[in-house]
């Protein structure tokens, strides 16, 4: 912001000392301050303040209705000891950590695909953020038919086709229902990671692969030694924010699964709204949700500091 | 195909049941409700509006009785109320949020024990309930445990829809139970014995309010485990509990599988596509299934869960009370339309409409023809008498209605009967969680 411009002209320093009023009227970083401040409010009043209000909550022992009253770590003490709590963090690393490499894999093979020169090139593109576009509790509400413990599509296709003698317990057993959610949330998330980085592979320079080409260069080399390096600014901001968008997912498991079966597909999210909201915690939900912050502020720490570095930025033999 | 256009359908709902309801013209329901305004003993604020909420209906009928309802009592007082309908999921947050912003609704007709959620923010609603008990045959215990709260009525128990068994008749006498079994055995041998055949029982496992917390609740209370004593100590970890579980596992393992993922919804759907064959719900099956698919209908019947090792029966019934926020600028209209539509000249021509969905907690209601017309609704004329509340034996209140909405218990039958815990753990992680909620 220090880089803002006023029109205002430096007051030439005319007769005596100038007033404290036409020293300020001519600094631009009073100016500047002004030009922010509409941004900060906003900023305040939408994010600060609620995360703010989010903390001092999860020290109350606020219920809806009635205010609460200041009872420490109380909550997190409950928590600390709350089975269902660490598992419900034990799903959501899990679900992140699953759900994000799929996602980059199947993203970044996307993007190397669409990258080359096809026949109907723009449609396609625009096919494969159909995923993205559907609000998200459609194309939730479109799985769990999917996976319904009776009428499952797959699972009537495959008894159909003698594969199978009985439905597949797609939400009802724990571990089909993490991988049914993590499909879904990966399906969902495709698109996005894909379509950003056919963005970044499109500014990498063709003439560094016509020299990597005459030089010799196979394939895997110049996708080794060109793209990957080049791309990995927009790796690191993509992944940041897939992660981000992953570990706070709420409304693919609510309609879902409410985070069963026995809890197994419980997210920290989830969960949070569970004992906050419906069960009328609201300083325990709090607690649940502020537990959320550090697992969150890691993951933007290190695609930040990765990013600061030039390593990341330029390949790993250029320091 | 056919499994396709029975789902669709399923969504209408009993459409084109209306005729039930028209047995009084709007004309002489307004004219009724001048009458009964001039002598009521709350007198409308003028110009009043109100913001009511209510559950979205599952018996359509019941809604269109329902709207004639506010339609007259909004003519003949001059006053307006906006009905907003949201699904079962979602009446709670929006009421919590309401209740927690003040603002926005002024009367909330919830679920469960929605006012202990939040009693600060009821109006003190005794003396319609009173003038309700007084004129149609007095309140049900339960009636009096859903609206009471320390000897004042926090909310009016409108009415709650039975969680009963609803079976096949000739799958059940398939597997040797001509009549409905009266024990806890018997009713263990029989989903076992229809399991055998083919044709399975189910009952929700997953997180789902309504049903999963309803037969629980009763297998729990069977057995003579509690939650919560009567001085709302924690005493879930006992060996009346460990025989429950036991018990709700050979059930579970006789179960269609996928029970554990079921919502509200999911044992409705499979019932009425053929694939389920006893299961516990409200009568919304039944009056699908005599619209949509006339032979289950004619081959399904209902009864009561069985009686406990001690020989009653104690259930936990979907209630559906009404309350008044004291935010609201109204307080005589809500009190007015609340009374109003209680009264018999509404309520007998809407419990009809709903046919068998709500049952009534006052106990002069149980003469309404509805209850004998058919035969099978029969056993949901006695909801209220075999109904408990979430917390028991204890007084109701805002702990007992949060552990229901944290699935304690759910939870713990869950969690034993898949297997990701035994009996003492399932049994600790449920204590634990109760006395987290109860401290």
């Amino acid at each position: 912001m220090s880089t803002v411009q006023t029109s205002m002209p430096v007051q030439a320093a005319a007769a005596g000392e100038p007033s404290l009023w036409s020293r300020l009227r001519a600094n631009r970083n009073w100016a500047a301050l002004w030009f922010m401040l509409p941004a900060a409010a906003f900023l305040i009043l939408f994010l600060a303040y609620p995360l703010g209000l989010g903390i001092w909550m999860s020290f109350t022992d606020e219920r809806i209705g009635r205010g609460g009253i200041f009872i420490g770590l109380e909550n997190y003490q409950w928590l600390w000891d709350d089975a269902i709590f660490w598992l419900s963090v034990f799903n959501t690393l899990l679900y992140t950590l699953i759900a994000s490499v799929i996602k980059f894999a199947i993203g970044l093979y996307l993007a190397l695909l669409l990258n080359r020169h096809m026949p109907f090139k723009a449609m396609i593109r625009s096919i494969v953020l159909i995923p993205f576009i559907v609000p998200t509790v459609l194309s939730a509400i479109a799985f769990w038919w999917i996976y319904d413990a009776q009428f499952s599509i797959i699972s009537w296709s495959l008894i159909k086709l003698g594969v199978i003698d009985h439905n597949i317990n797609f939400l009802g057993d724990s571990t089909w229902a993490r991988a049914s959610v993590i499909f879904a949330n990966v399906w969902r998330g495709v698109p996005f990671v894909a379509i950003t980085l056919l963005a970044g592979l499109q500014t990498v320079s063709p003439s560094l692969y016509e020299a990597a080409t005459l030089d010799g260069a196979t394939n895997w080399q110049r996708f080794r030694y060109i793209t990957y390096p080049l791309l990995t600014p927009i790796i690191a901001v993509v992944m940041t924010f897939s992660v981000l968008f992953t570990f706070t997912d709420f409304q693919l498991i609510w309609a879902l699964t409410r985070g069963g079966p026995v809890n197994a597909t419980h997210l920290m999210a989830t969960l949070s709204y569970q004992r906050g909201i419906i069960s009328g915690r609201l300083g325990e939900g709090a607690a649940i949700a502020t537990a959320m912050i550090p697992f969150l502020l890691a993951a933007i720490a290190i695609s930040w500091f990765g990013m600061q570095r030039r390593k990341w930025q330029q390949g790993s033999n250029n320091d | 195909m056919n499994k396709f256009t029975d789902r669709r359908s399923l969504l209408k709902g009993g459409a084109g049941l209306l005729a039930a309801a028209a047995t009084m013209s709007s004309d002489q329901l307004l004219g009724y409700a001048k009458a009964w305004a001039q002598t009521a003993p709350w007198k409308p604020e003028p110009g009043a509006k109100i913001n009511l909420l209510r559950w979205k209906r599952f018996v359509e009928a019941e809604d269109v009785a329902f709207m004639k309802i506010v339609d007259a009592f909004q003519k003949a007082n001059n006053v307006t109320i906006n009905v907003s309908n949201e699904s079962y999921d979602d009446i709670q947050p929006k009421a919590s949020v309401a209740a927690n912003t003040g603002q926005g609704l002024d009367m909330v007709w919830g679920l469960y024990s929605l006012p202990f959620l939040f009693p600060s923010k009821c109006v003190d609603v005794t003396d319609v309930a009173d003038y309700l008990g007084q004129k149609c045959g007095g309140w049900t215990d339960s009636g009096k445990a859903y609206g009471m709260l320390n000897g004042k009525w926090i909310g009016i128990p409108v009415a709650a829809t039975g969680g009963l068994v609803n079976y096949r008749v000739a799958a059940a006498e398939k597997a040797g139970h001509k009549e409905f079994p009266k024990d806890l055995a018997g009713f263990a041998d029989l989903v076992k014995g229809m399991n055998k055949n083919g044709t399975p029982a189910g009952m929700a496992l997953g997180h789902a309010s309504g049903d999963a917390n309803g037969w629980l609740h009763w297998a729990l209370w069977a057995h003579g485990g509690k939650m919560i004593d009567k001085n709302n100590k924690v005493v879930i970890n006992s060996p009346e509990t460990a025989k429950s579980l036991e018990y709700v596992k050979g059930l579970y393992e006789n179960f269609v599988p996928g029970t554990a993922s079921w919502n509200d919804s999911s044992n409705n759907k499979a019932f009425l596509a053929g694939q389920l064959h006893l299961t516990t719900n409200g009568i919304s099956i039944y009056v699908t299934a005599k619209k949509e698919n006339p032979q289950i209908a004619e081959d399904m019947n209902h009864a009561h869960l069985p009686p406990g090792i001690d020989g009653k029966t104690r259930e936990l019934h979907l209630g559906f009370p009404i309350l008044i926020f004291t935010f609201s600028k109204y307080p005589q209209t809500c009190k007015a339309f609340t009374a109003f539509m209680l009264e018999p000249d509404q309520f007998n021509p809407w419990i009809e409409a709903a046919q068998g969905y709500l049952s009534h907690f006052l106990l002069g209601y149980d003469k309404n023809p509805v209850w004998t017309a058919d035969p099978k609704t029969t056993p949901y004329r006695s909801v209220a008498q075999s109904a408990s509340t979430p917390a028991g034996e204890a007084q109701m209140s805002e702990n007992a209605a949060a552990a229901i909405a944290d699935f304690v218990l759910v939870d713990m039958y869950a969690n034993y009967c898949t297997g990701r815990e035994d009996v003492k753990t399932a049994m600790a992680s449920a204590e634990r969680a109760a006395k987290r909620i109860f401290r």
